[in-house]
């Protein structure tokens, strides 16, 4: 085999393996792009139970509810428009409260509960998700609205 | 006074970056060697300058002398003098002043050690190190002041973050960025190689021992940080995909896409233009980096200080050097001669195979990490989290895995496939062997990634000691050992990652002083809790003794409450056993006096950073290896040379 050849081969692999990685690349972030839902979304486009997703929004006030083992709670997430019920077993971070932003991963059970592995809250007083900047709740009517 | 003396080294500093570019440009443009002699000691001014600055700062810190600025609003008169010292790049200017720093000391290095290099060639290198030296001081002295002072002097300072009150702080960042700009030495190499058309095998061994000093220097600082995260915040994972991380994640792939490169450079003379390519990428992803983290786009314990100005500096910053430096590249490549032809089924070719992967893995984690920061300015927020990354970065990662078990069993130049599947053949009869046996021990219980990457990490690590199979042991290169225990490392590592997804046990309770809890073989006592105080803290303590079989440990892990900034943050017990960790975390107390309790057993998760670190010691090993070869040559030249003088 000529030189050429083989280096015409190699950039065909090359070639080959780019395009690939920007077609998986596409394809996840199609997925991706739908990863962060707020409750209104959860309403009107539907989530799959069992798909991975973000789950964002305020802890309604008073609707905390630890179960007997000590370690579960319940909660509801609003985003003013819907509200979603959800459920976490495990250590809530400290910012963690009725009122407060949360964002939480994990995934739709078949009820429609969501099933959080984790919560973002993170460790800075001042520290707000990303996805939830712009929107502010209000402490009497419980309600949340997008700035615009 | 201090302060004063601080702020003028880096005046002077930055003037004299300035002069050595001039310099450096004239005398190269004029052809005037007068003007070249003063490069070299312009530069290791530089270096003793930023070296002057950042002792400065330091003594500030540790003298908590509040009538700074930075000392007032990051630390505190109460801190223990460990977090005073390290607190000192624990904020924006410190970490950047830290920069430059590292900036002007490796310029100062590659002024007096670098010896390989023709003359013209340093010249321009040192003139492209000052280029990108002086961006960074003009945005340290203009937007980022560590030095400046306030009127009116607090008491006590703010405080620092918490989070970062840790041993972790004295090590992880200065080593990170010892080696993210370290990078920067290669990018100069990269503009020197190109200004004065000097690309080829010399050029390629020359720059071979700064890319593998910043590289040895990059992964201990990310396994060093990863390792941090893992039991600082108490969530017992190892890795995030934070945006910061993957920061520090794209610079270490460009270098080691340059690593492999840059030894094909050197032993055959081939991938010329990949190779400038790929260290003008490397450098710049760590400039990618920094503008991530510390223009304040993102949320992190990273980014410490929102400010929109700075944002806009770096990412001019940004612009001018990647811009020019491929500009640079576009313009001259064509003149660089196509470099040595090489054979489909050779080292050449895997090293091309290594680099493709390790390219396609970095394009895919920058995609991931800028595209929530693309749709966002057109007013659509994404996030892109674990899924995506380890969707896309996990099976390539592997494949990349099993490319380095064929490479270093493939012969350079040309090699017959045949020949490398006889040499794989051991390994690859061990990797059926493993997932026979996980297949029957453990199906069902582990998934198909963790899977694969157990039987690809005992294949791969049977695979990379195959290069000393019947070799006489004592007269193997340093080098070459170098390469094994880092393939080795790199093994180890994918191991520990597989135990830990496929094998970790949790367990949470909310238990009583006084309960025994049990799990995956341990038998854990929780005795009682107990407040107790520290230097600048209070914590609720638990005391528990953890037992396997007969003896028994006390571990306590604890929750912190730090008063200024006040903050809680959670002090995991890790009990480090030879076949993994326990992890415990104390939650909060819930009704009927019990506490929350968090437990892992995570078997083998220390080799993710027992790999790490053999991969930084297999880079030492080469770097060393190298280096004592071209000192023995000298040796023996010059010893030679004398023998011949008194003959």
């Amino acid at each position: 085999m000529k030189a050429k050849h083989q280096r015409l081969i190699l950039a065909l692999a090359a070639l080959v393996a780019l395009v690939g990685a920007g077609l998986l690349a596409a394809s996840a972030l199609k997925d991706e792009a739908a990863y962060f839902y707020a409750p209104n979304d959860v309403k009107t486009k539907g989530v799959e139970p069992g798909k991975p997703i973000r789950l964002g929004g305020m802890v309604v006030r008073n609707s905390l509810k630890r179960a007997a083992d000590g370690v579960t709670i319940h909660f509801d997430v609003t985003d003013g428009k819907a509200t979603v019920p959800a459920r976490f077993s495990g250590i809530a971070p400290d910012l963690f409260k009725e009122g407060g932003g949360v964002v939480a991963e994990g995934a739709f059970d078949a009820k429609g509960m969501f099933i959080a592995t984790n919560l973002l809250a993170k460790h800075d007083e001042r520290y707000m998700p990303r996805e939830l900047e712009g929107m502010t709740y209000n402490e009497t009517t419980h309600e949340m609205k997008a700035e615009k | 006074m201090i302060a004063e003396t601080g702020l003028a080294a880096l005046w002077l500093a930055a003037a004299l970056a300035l002069l050595q570019l001039v310099l450096a440009f004239a005398g190269l443009k004029g052809n005037k060697p007068e003007l070249l002699n003063a490069v070299r000691p312009a530069a290791v001014a530089q270096g003793v300058l930023t070296a002057i600055a950042f002792a400065a700062l330091v003594t500030l810190f540790m003298r908590s002398d509040m009538s700074v600025l930075l000392v007032a609003t990051n630390s505190h008169s109460m801190k223990p003098w460990l977090y005073k010292f390290a607190g000192t790049w624990g904020n924006h200017e410190g970490s950047m002043l830290l920069w430059v720093t590292v900036m002007g000391v490796a310029g100062a290095a590659v002024a007096l050690f670098e010896r390989a290099l023709q003359r013209n060639a340093h010249m321009a290198t040192l003139g492209g190190q000052a280029a990108i030296s002086l961006g960074f001081y003009a945005f340290l002295l203009f937007s980022s002041n560590p030095f400046a002072r306030i009127a009116e002097p607090p008491a006590d300072g703010q405080g620092l973050n918490p989070l970062l009150q840790d041993p972790g702080l004295a090590f992880h960042p200065p080593t990170l960025y010892l080696g993210y700009v370290g990078l920067s030495v290669a990018f100069s190499f990269a503009i020197g190689a190109l200004l004065t058309r000097q690309v080829d095998a010399a050029f390629a061994r020359a720059m071979r021992p700064w890319v593998l000093a910043a590289w040895v220097l990059l992964t201990l600082g990310i396994t060093a940080g990863s390792y941090w995260a893992y039991y600082e915040l108490g969530w017992g994972g190892w890795w995030f995909w934070d945006p910061v991380e993957n920061a520090s994640l794209m610079p270490w792939l460009a270098a080691t896409a340059l690593l492999h490169s840059v030894t094909v450079l050197a032993t055959r003379d081939a991938l010329r233009a990949w190779t400038i390519m790929l260290a003008v990428v490397a450098f710049s992803m760590s400039m990618v980096g920094t503008f991530l983290v510390r223009s304040g786009i993102l949320t992190s314990v990273h980014a410490f200080a929102v400010d929109p100005e700075r944002g806009s500096f770096i990412l001019a910053l940004l612009a001018l050097y990647i811009g020019g430096a491929l500009a640079l590249f576009g313009w001259r490549i064509g003149s660089v001669r196509e470099g040595a032809p090489f054979e489909l089924v050779s080292r050449e070719t895997m090293l091309v195979v290594n680099n493709l992967l390790l390219t396609v893995i970095l394009g895919l984690v920058l995609i991931g990490t800028l595209y929530p920061l693309m749709t966002e300015a057109f007013g659509h927020k994404v996030s892109v989290g674990a899924p995506y990354f380890d969707r896309i970065a996990g099976p390539i990662a592997l494949a990349l895995m099993v490319a380095m078990a064929a490479g270093p069993l493939t012969r350079w130049r040309k090699d017959q496939g045949r020949a490398v599947g006889k040499r794989l053949l051991l390994p690859l009869a061990i990797a059926f062997l493993v997932s026979i046996s996980l297949s029957l021990f453990a199906w069902g219980r582990i998934g198909i990634l963790p899977f694969l990457g157990l039987v690809i990490a005992v294949a791969v690590g049977v695979a990379s000691l195959a290069p000393l199979w019947k070799r006489k042991l004592l007269r193997t290169p340093l080098f070459t050992y170098g390469m094994v225990v880092a393939h080795l490392g790199c093994a180890v590592s994918l191991a520990g990652m597989a135990c830990d997804s496929a094998f970790t046990v949790e367990k949470l309770v909310a238990a009583r002083p006084g309960d025994v809890i049990q799990t995956a073989g341990w038998s854990i006592r929780f005795r009682q809790i107990t407040p107790i105080a520290g230097d600048n803290w209070t914590a609720l303590q638990a005391d528990m003794d953890a037992s396997r079989g007969s003896s028994s440990v006390r571990i306590q892990p604890q929750s912190r409450f730090f008063a200024s900034p006040p903050t809680t943050t959670s002090e995991a017990a890790l009990l480090t056993r030879w076949d993994g960790q326990l992890y415990v975390v104390l939650g909060e107390e819930v009704e009927g006096s019990r506490w929350q309790l968090r437990i892992w057993w995570k078997p083998f998760v220390t080799l993710i950073w027992l790999g790490g670190i053999m991969i930084a010691l297999g880079g030492a090993l080469a770097l060393i290896g190298r280096e004592r070869r071209g000192w023995l040559l000298k040796w023996r030249a010059r010893n030679a040379r004398m023998e011949g003088g008194e003959a």
